[in-house]
């Protein structure tokens, strides 16, 4: 019989139960219905901060629920009916549960400080919390930069702090406490932490306090307890926490003294059908504020609600993020509160890095530690907290950092989703996942916070998953760094490059790929001297082999604009040569059925007519998509067409590591899917944005965000960028989606190398892009233009005109198709009856 | 025999397809070692008759022409398929007379 769970709540714990619990509940024992407060499903509120980059609410989203879950957003739980088990909700519906799980979050604790309600200030937890901190922003009066105090220097705060620069505001952070991150970091590591943020226009005030905010002509005025005055266009109230308690407390469920509904391990309150979980549950007196405790009493309720004993596992307080550019990580008994702990410090003033190791008074255990500048060691050590210590405590955290770390095979790898060691090494060795991607497929590790990736890839090795690089068998390289061999080289020739930096012939996997590098190093046409015996089967006739032996053929139609003319040329070649024709997904026109006799005489006329090689063909650009944009539509912004020619004759014939696809949209309706992408563009009211790393395929994947409101000036020079060091250190046949996921850094990486010039390669990178668009020809005008090419476009050396006589064709729906060729045992292969 | 094509119309490691009498296709191969083979044309896991496209590289030291459909490497000495040792093509006997080459039955 199906049961009814009622949620309350769906933040980011609501929504990892609700997950959990359809993950599971593979009988489907339990009718899921959830009550939301706001009017959005559950958002990563973890990321807020990076709204600010794009004010696009859908970049926070997370998975949404199959159709079975019942979500009602804008309509919360207001009563519980313990007796009737019932809720109600603010719109007066009455849900009957079986169980009911309270998720009802936190709301910020604003201090009493007189003038906190003025306008201009605000509390940090929503997405339209932060709109209204926009709001205020764009109309604050002050010219030059504005200025925003945060109250609360934790790790909220500091991200608060850091929404605000990414508006453009100078923020002042007011930590009453003596230091920044005081639950996290010790006073070495929040100075150090101090130093670094003040580098980035952050003014910090510790210990001390607002006394009051007033307002003056429009302008907020602070006044610290330490006598300080600011002069303010926004202030931001993000001192803490305070559990959303009040269902609980107003319907007989025990709440702690300092406010938390009271639960036990299995996360139920004190009626057996109610549970509640997240930062609204006080457990054994503790509420917690992070994410990862609230996922595991989700996990835990998910379990319980299907019969299972799961018992909260005590909560994994460790913390690693990126605050304001700036690596902070404190994990285990950071602060040495066990009785005779021992601290290591190594604290590098110079190169800006802090790191402690707290270990038990033996000096045998790790107890936890901090790492402040250069948290790149927490995925090794977090996981050994409780564990002999591998060695010298000073040594596993010197710069050398010599020490090579083995985790035990229970450690928890992955906090986010609680992954062991163990099942990480089960997947690898069942050959389930052979490398990061596969393991973040099997098991999740890596998909959270991913902190953990360095350590899959090191679990990869160790379980002698050879991690080579080498490209084949000829050569050692990867395939970034042959290009950087054939660029820093000159060299022209796979012979000399081969002879030089591989061994033996080559074969099908180095030879198209040193034939793509010399293409994008821009060495002449693809099917010039030995260049042709290196190109994979599609390049090599500069068409799409189909499944017959035949060819299809795609002229390049840019952004999808057509005249009728032109149409009328393709419909007569079509005709004129019995080609089977459809429309593409990239908006051009596929003629399909040409032998490789016809190729030339076919693209004579294409050419004629003035059009160029599509490139289908090729680990090239294919096409940039478009929607009609300004010039038709009512809802247009941009003129996204003329974007889309623009991008695809600036990007056409540029060679790259695997097919490279495109789309302009020209406003948020998206209606180009821009978003599925390599590369993206959807129109702003004030520009651009820009998202790179979509894609189609195995794996679907949406593009990010990299940059917004960009001019189209800024646009191509960042496009250029973005595709001139894909192409230089990417793997052969990687999409960029896993080229990106693949960088260390992601994205974060990506965009500091390509919009914050952080290697300083930028002019370069453009400069290479100039280069390819002076150099830019058309691959089939070069073959017409060249009898020696010409002549390679025959089917038999011995009789040229003689078409293959093993192709044939019938007929469907007035087109012709090919006929299935019999596949023939060995040894009869050559009759030619067996394929009629 | 059939002669089939110069010598000098091969580019190394880049094959060619000629039509034997019987109707039969032949992949003609240079090695830029300067060897020259002569496979059956029909890829035996497609049935498309396209070997002589195929790239020419080696295999752990063995020349091989790898199918351009399903990129499967057939051994140029022996025909023998390296990626399923149950199947393979046909090899012809070739001579180099003259400058010309000339292609035989299996």
């Amino acid at each position: 019989m199906t049961r009814t769970l009622v949620v309350a709540g769906h933040g980011m714990v609501g929504h990892r139960l609700v997950e959990a619990l359809r993950e599971k509940d593979v009988t489907g024992q339990w009718r899921i219905v959830v009550f939301a407060e706001e009017s959005r499903p559950a958002y990563d509120r973890v990321a807020l901060s990076s709204y600010v980059d794009s004010w696009d609410a859908g970049s926070l989203a997370m998975p949404p629920h199959d159709d079975t879950v019942e979500l009602r957003l804008g309509d919360q739980v207001v009563h519980i009916d313990r007796d009737a088990k019932t809720v109600r909700t603010a719109s007066g519906r009455v849900q009957p549960y079986d169980a009911l799980v309270l998720a009802t979050g936190s709301v910020p604790f604003v201090p009493p400080v007189p003038g906190r309600d003025l306008p201009g200030c605000h509390v940090y937890r929503t997405i339209d919390d932060l709109d209204g901190i926009r709001a205020t922003v764009e109309s604050a009066r002050s010219s030059g930069r504005h200025a925003g105090m945060v109250l609360g220097g934790g790790l909220l705060g500091l991200e608060a702090a850091n929404a605000l620069r990414g508006m453009g505001i100078s923020p002042h952070v007011v930590e009453l406490g003596p230091r920044l991150m005081p639950l996290q970091v010790d006073e070495g590591g929040a100075g150090l932490l101090k130093r670094l943020v003040e580098k980035l226009d952050l003014t910090v005030h510790t210990g001390t306090s607002a006394s009051s905010i007033e307002e003056d002509r429009g302008r907020l005025i602070a006044k610290l307890s330490n006598g300080v005055e600011l002069d303010l266009d926004v202030v931001v109230f993000s001192a803490g926490i305070r559990p959303r308690d009040e269902l609980a407390r107003s319907f007989g469920l025990e709440v702690g003294p300092r406010g938390g509904i009271v639960v036990d391990k299995a996360c139920r309150t004190s009626d057996q059908d109610i549970y509640a979980i997240g930062e609204c549950a006080n457990l054994d007196g503790m509420v917690y504020g992070l994410v990862a405790p609230g996922y595991s009493m989700a996990e835990v309720v998910a379990d319980r609600l299907l019969g299972g004993d799961a018992a909260f596992p005590g909560a994994d307080m460790s913390t690693k993020l990126k605050l304001l550019g700036v690596d902070v990580a404190s994990f285990g008994d950071a602060h040495a509160k066990e009785e005779g702990a021992l601290e290591v410090v190594v604290n590098d003033a110079v190169a800006g890095t802090y790191a402690k190791l707290v270990v038990s008074d033996d000096a045998k255990t790790l107890l936890g530690g901090i790492l402040v500048g250069d948290a790149s060691k927490y995925g090794s050590l977090r996981p050994l907290v409780g564990r002999a210590v591998p060695g010298d405590p000073v040594a596993l955290i010197g710069p050398e950092g010599g020490v090579e770390l083995t985790l035990p095979h229970d450690a928890q790898v992955c906090s986010c989703h609680a992954v062991t060691k163990q099942h990480i090494v089960d997947v690898v060795n069942s050959g389930d996942a052979v490398d990061v991607p596969g393991i973040k497929a099997c098991t999740k590790a890596g998909t959270g916070c991913g902190s953990c990736v360095p350590m899959l890839k090191k679990l990869l090795s160790e379980c002698g998953v050879e991690q080579s690089k080498a490209l084949c068998e000829h050569f050692d390289q990867s395939r970034a760094e042959l290009f950087e061999v054939v660029r820093s080289t000159g060299t022209t020739t796979f012979t000399e490059l081969i002879s030089r930096h591989g061994r033996g012939l080559g074969c099908d996997i180095c030879k198209p790929a040193v034939a793509s590098i010399l293409a994008s190093l821009d060495n002449g046409h693809v099917l010039e001297g030995e260049q042709a015996t290196l190109q994979d089967t599609n390049d090599r006739f500069l068409a799409n082999m189909q499944r017959n032996g035949t060819y299809s053929v795609v002229p390049r139609i840019p952004g999808g604009e057509i005249t009728p003319e032109k149409l009328i040329v393709i419909g007569e070649v079509a005709r004129d040569y019995g080609l089977y024709t459809k429309i593409t997904g990239g908006q051009r026109i596929d003629l399909f059925g040409a032998t490789v006799d016809q190729l030339p005489g076919i693209w004579k006329r294409l050419v004629d007519a003035g059009f160029e090689s599509g490139h289908a063909y090729g680990k090239a650009l294919r096409t940039v998509k478009s929607c009609v944009g300004t010039t038709w539509c009512r809802f247009g912004v941009q003129d996204s067409v003329s974007l889309a020619i623009a991008l695809e004759l600036r990007y056409r014939g540029l060679r790259s590591p695997h097919k490279l696809k495109s789309a302009v949209s020209g406003c948020a309706r998206e209606c180009a899917e821009a978003r599925g992408k390599d590369f993206g563009i959807i129109a702003t009211e004030n520009g651009w944005n820009l998202y790179v790393g979509g894609n189609g395929g195995f794996t679907p994947r949406h593009a990010d965000l990299i940059a917004s409101d960009v001019d189209t000036d800024t646009l191509v020079k960042l496009i250029d960028r973005f595709l001139m060091f894909y192409i230089r250190t990417a793997d052969r046949l990687q999409r960029t989606s896993t080229w990106i996921e693949s960088l260390e850094g992601g994205l974060d990486h990506l965009r500091d190398v390509i919009v914050d010039d952080s290697l300083g390669i930028c002019a370069d990178l453009e400069a290479a892009m100039e280069k390819h668009v002076d150099n830019y020809a058309d691959e089939w005008r070069g073959v017409l233009e060249d009898p020696e090419k010409l002549s390679r476009f025959t089917s038999f050396v011995n009789a040229p005109d003689t078409p293959d006589p093993t192709i044939s064709f019938r007929e469907e729906r007035g087109q012709k198709v090919p006929v299935l060729l019999g596949v023939p045992a060995f040894g009869a292969a050559e009759s030619p009856e067996v394929s009629r | 025999m059939t002669p089939v094509c110069e010598l000098s119309a091969l580019r190394p490691d880049q094959g060619v397809a000629a039509l034997l009498p019987d109707g039969s296709q032949v992949a003609v191969f240079l090695t830029s070692a300067g060897t020259v083979h002569a496979l059956g044309n029909i890829d035996p896991f497609s049935g498309a008759a396209v070997l002589s496209r195929g790239i020419v590289g080696d295999r752990g030291g063995v020349p091989v022409v790898v199918s351009p459909v399903y990129k499967q490497a057939f051994e140029l000495t022996t025909g023998k398929c390296l990626d399923d040792p149950s199947t393979g093509v046909p090899v012809h006997p070739v001579v180099v007379r003259d400058g010309v080459i000339q292609v035989g039955s299996p």
